[in-house]
């Protein structure tokens, strides 16, 4: 009887435990998948070609060329664009709603950054081809409105509620004693901010901006519909580029299956798992400094 | 003359601070003015209910609205349980030690993964391995797994709202640990997860890059009749009516008709799980 | 005239992590009586009584050696099954922990979960455990109102007649007062009285004139060990250990 219940027990243990070895499964999966499908491209496409290519042309009539680096400029060019906007404006955001606001204020901001993350990411596209678009070509003149410019403004968007709502608990995170001890030294409120809690936040904060960043990099509806998608290398801010979401998510609908082009699209499916990959275990490494420095 | 300058900073500081704030909070007003005002119109009794008409220049998203539901009872069926089980898992049973630090981090990247990569996984595995074609059935494996970290993440928060004294409690008296959990745990978790479960979903639904090529039609004239059948999807109908359409000035309205029952639809998803999280702590169940 | 020995720790080592929270314990139970365990916080005097039901398991990080014998048994060892013992060996908490059901429910599910599904036995014995708990007066006019709408102290008696209605043999009483109001400290008091009758119980408590008032035998902890161990009326006269006289003397603690 008692044999049984132990047993009965154990199963139901391992029935979980197999729930939760499921998830490494299928994280293991996704990169098994994409390497799969992956590496018959290289059958035919040098690696090196890859990699140092300046041209992605799979249509051409006589030598089809699958160079990554145009894609990977772009996307790096997007993220950055959209950081430099994104970083100030989430950590500014942040400090105000933890350090500033009245907490009327903070009741209000922070359901309205839950909401901002809500919104779906076609959406926030959209908006980018008939508010950001016509705006930009009104302000700089550019013939079109669709350029990395708008992407870049669109993925800080998206990455904003992540940056302030992290960054926001990294500061509420800093123990008050460092506060109160700041004051009592005649500081004051500001000097407080900037010289101990941020400093004592910095490497949440910073992991904030690492998960904001991957979620850009990764970004793949908005980008698509906002930045124009010119396969040429990009050159200019306010010129066309094609990111590599973007590529995946144009060019795999009109591919034949199994073709190199089709396996050269999980190639770059690969190389974004990877760059995601590695910013979020660089972000989980400094969060974990971040916390242990608390205790 | 020096305390002087000291709060002169300290004011612009805090005002450039507020500026930073004022700015988000404009980005959010601006998004949501301009869909709701010129989206209001496009809304009617008979674009909700109706189908697309010639050429999808007139009538409604219908289908639409039906797909998206489809997909999101696929996402919860396949979601749900499997989160459920990891968070019960994690925080039950899980002790200390290598796997469950590889279990965790599995997740933290699964839900760093991009939205497109799940795209390719989901053809890979689901359309073209498990032979699923195009279908509800692939976009809804699709987006249950790329919302699994979401599920997994929300009921262990719910899990660890349980006080430890009705484990304990139940323990004492003998009862096994399954019997504990399943007696005195997770009856009390279930609305929790509940809330977790509705926030997963209504970010599922408004996924469109996981779901481009794993189902999502152009147009259908028909609700799809199985789970094997394509259907269309709202996300990615306003994609469509957005950039993809033949004269795309034309059908502005009905994309910004598409964006307002899409966003309308995501914020009552997430009412419903606010509502009920709010309910839960009047009754004093939810602690903290 | 000493009674049987019931429960008898022999040589029990206990370690959180690195740290070592009992040191060398042997201590023994008697049968039928109350033995009380006293001393300053963080003693170890909760973790010693959580070991006699090993509800010390729940925590990871914790191991443990030497033997804690019940009735000539070793329940530390692998063979013995926790969740068999806890039916013998019951617990009362620090905080009372009604589960969020009905006063009628909460009783029954012990019962449930041991196998009783007799519906007519099932209400004997709430009936019964309720009035062995002192509480049947009380509450017999709402068995099925939320246990959480009771004060503090009824709650912590209900928590008494839960586990009562499973019959264990030893009951563990985990500081059991130290939320309650005098009032309900005494009825917490005087139910243990009467319940020494028929069980054997161990009381862990921070007050000491609680454990000179309901206890027959108490043992002193201190940093983790026995410092003395004695009738509780040897003890709270003529102490043999000067850290003990110090303690109940209130010199410090």
């Amino acid at each position: 009887m008692t044999m049984k219940r132990q047993l009965k027990e154990k199963l139901i243990e391992w029935f979980f435990l197999l729930n939760g070895i499921l998830v490494i499964l299928i994280l293991g999966g996704i990169f098994i998948l994409l390497l799969k499908n992956a590496l018959p491209a290289f059958r035919e496409v040098s690696l090196k070609d890859f990699v140092i290519s300046p041209i992605w042309n799979p249509d051409a009539y006589d030598k089809p060329t699958y160079g990554l680096l145009p894609m990977l400029v772009s996307s790096l060019m997007v993220t950055v664009g959209a950081l430099i906007v994104a970083i100030p404006l989430g950590i500014g955001t942040a400090a105000y709603m933890s350090d500033v606001a009245r907490p009327r204020v903070r009741e209000i901001v922070k359901p309205l950054v839950e909401i901002l993350a809500g919104i779906p990411s076609v959406v926030v596209g959209f908006l980018g081809i008939v508010l950001v678009g016509p705006f930009i070509t009104h302000l700089t003149g550019a013939r079109n409105g669709l350029n990395a410019l708008n992407g870049s403004i669109l993925l800080a968007v998206m990455a904003l509620p992540t940056i302030i709502s992290l960054s926001e608990d990294a500061l509420a995170s800093v123990p008050r004693a460092y506060e109160e001890a700041s004051l009592a030294l005649g500081a004051n409120k500001w000097q407080t901010v900037v010289r101990v809690k941020i400093p004592a936040a910095a490497s949440g904060i910073l992991a904030a901006c690492m998960l904001g960043m991957g979620r850009a990099i990764g970004e793949t509806m908005t980008v698509l519909m906002a930045t124009g998608n010119a396969a040429a290398f990009p050159n200019s801010f306010l010129g066309p580029v094609k990111t590599m979401t973007s590529t995946i998510a144009i060019e795999l609908g009109e591919v034949a299956y199994y073709t190199t082009h089709f396996y050269m699209l999980f190639a770059v499916g690969l190389i974004l798992f990877i760059i995601t990959f590695i910013i979020n275990v660089i972000s989980d490494i400094v969060f974990h400094k971040h916390t242990r420095a608390q205790l | 003359m020096k305390i002087k300058a000291a709060t002169l900073k300290e004011f612009l500081g805090f005002l450039l601070l507020r500026l930073c704030m004022l700015c988000v909070a404009l980005i959010i007003v601006v998004i949501f003015y301009d869909i709701i005002s010129k989206g209001w119109g496009s809304i009617s009794w008979e674009f909700l209910t109706q189908p697309p008409v010639d050429g999808m220049t007139k009538g409604g998203i219908f289908p639409a609205i039906v797909g998206t539901f489809f997909v999101a009872v696929i996402t919860a069926v396949l979601s749900v349980p499997l989160g459920m089980g990891c968070a019960i898992y994690l925080n039950e049973y899980a002790k200390d030690n290598v796997l469950t630090r590889f279990i965790r981090l599995s997740i933290r990247n699964l839900s760093g993964v991009p939205s497109i990569v799940y795209g390719l996984f989901g053809v890979a595995l689901f359309v073209e391995a498990c032979h699923f074609g195009t279908s509800i059935l692939a976009a809804g494996c699709t987006l249950g797994l790329m919302t699994l970290p979401l599920t997994i993440t929300s009921s262990e928060e719910a899990l660890k709202t349980v006080p430890r004294a009705y484990r304990e409690g139940a323990l004492a008296l003998g009862a096994t640990k399954w019997q504990a959990i399943r007696s005195n745990v997770l009856p009390y978790s279930v609305p929790g997860m509940l809330t977790g479960t509705i926030l997963g979903l209504s970010r599922a639904a408004g996924e469109t890059a996981p779901i481009l090529f794993t189902g999502a039609a152009f147009f259908l004239p028909d609700i799809p009749n199985s789970i094997f059948s394509q259907f269309m999807a709202l996300p990615y109908h306003l994609y469509i009516m957005s950039t993809q359409h033949h004269n795309i000035a034309l059908v502005r309205p009905i994309a910004y008709g598409t964006a307002l029952v899409l966003i309308v639809l995501i914020f009552l998803m997430n009412l419903v799980a606010i509502i009920i999280r709010y309910r839960l702590r009047k009754r004093g169940i939810v602690h903290g | 005239m000493d009674k049987i020995v019931r429960m008898q720790a022999r040589d029990v080592n206990f370690y959180y992590g690195k740290q070592h929270a009992l040191k060398g314990i042997n201590l023994d139970i008697f049968n039928n009586s109350v033995t009380a365990i006293i001393g300053p916080s963080g003693c170890g005097k909760s973790t010693f009584i959580r070991i006699l039901n090993r509800m010390h398991e729940l925590v990871p990080s914790a191991r443990i050696s030497g033997e804690v014998m019940l009735d000539e048994r070793n329940i530390l060892s692998p063979e013995v099954d926790a969740v068999e013992l806890r039916k013998r060996v019951g617990m009362v908490f620090q905080k009372p922990n009604p589960f969020p059901k009905s006063i009628f429910d909460n009783i029954a599910y012990g019962l449930s979960i041991n196998g009783v599904k007799d519906k007519r036995l099932v209400e004997e014995r709430v009936v019964e455990s309720l009035k062995k708990a002192a509480l049947w007066d009380e509450v017999k006019n709402r068995l099925h109102d939320s246990a959480l709408g009771m004060s503090g102290g009824q709650q912590q008696r209900l928590c008494i007649a839960r586990c009562l209605a499973i019959e264990p043999e030893v009951i563990l009483f985990d500081e059991p007062c130290a939320s309650l109001d005098p009032i309900s400290t005494k009825k917490i008091e005087d139910l243990i009285l009467e319940l020494e009758k028929d069980y054997t119980i161990v009381i862990v408590t921070h007050n000491m004139q609680q454990a000179a008032r309901v206890s027959d035998y108490t043992g002193f902890f201190l940093m983790g060990e026995l410092i003395e161990f004695d009738r509780t009326e040897t003890m709270f006269t003529s102490p043999k250990d000067k850290r003990t006289e110090d303690y109940i003397t209130g010199r410090f603690g």
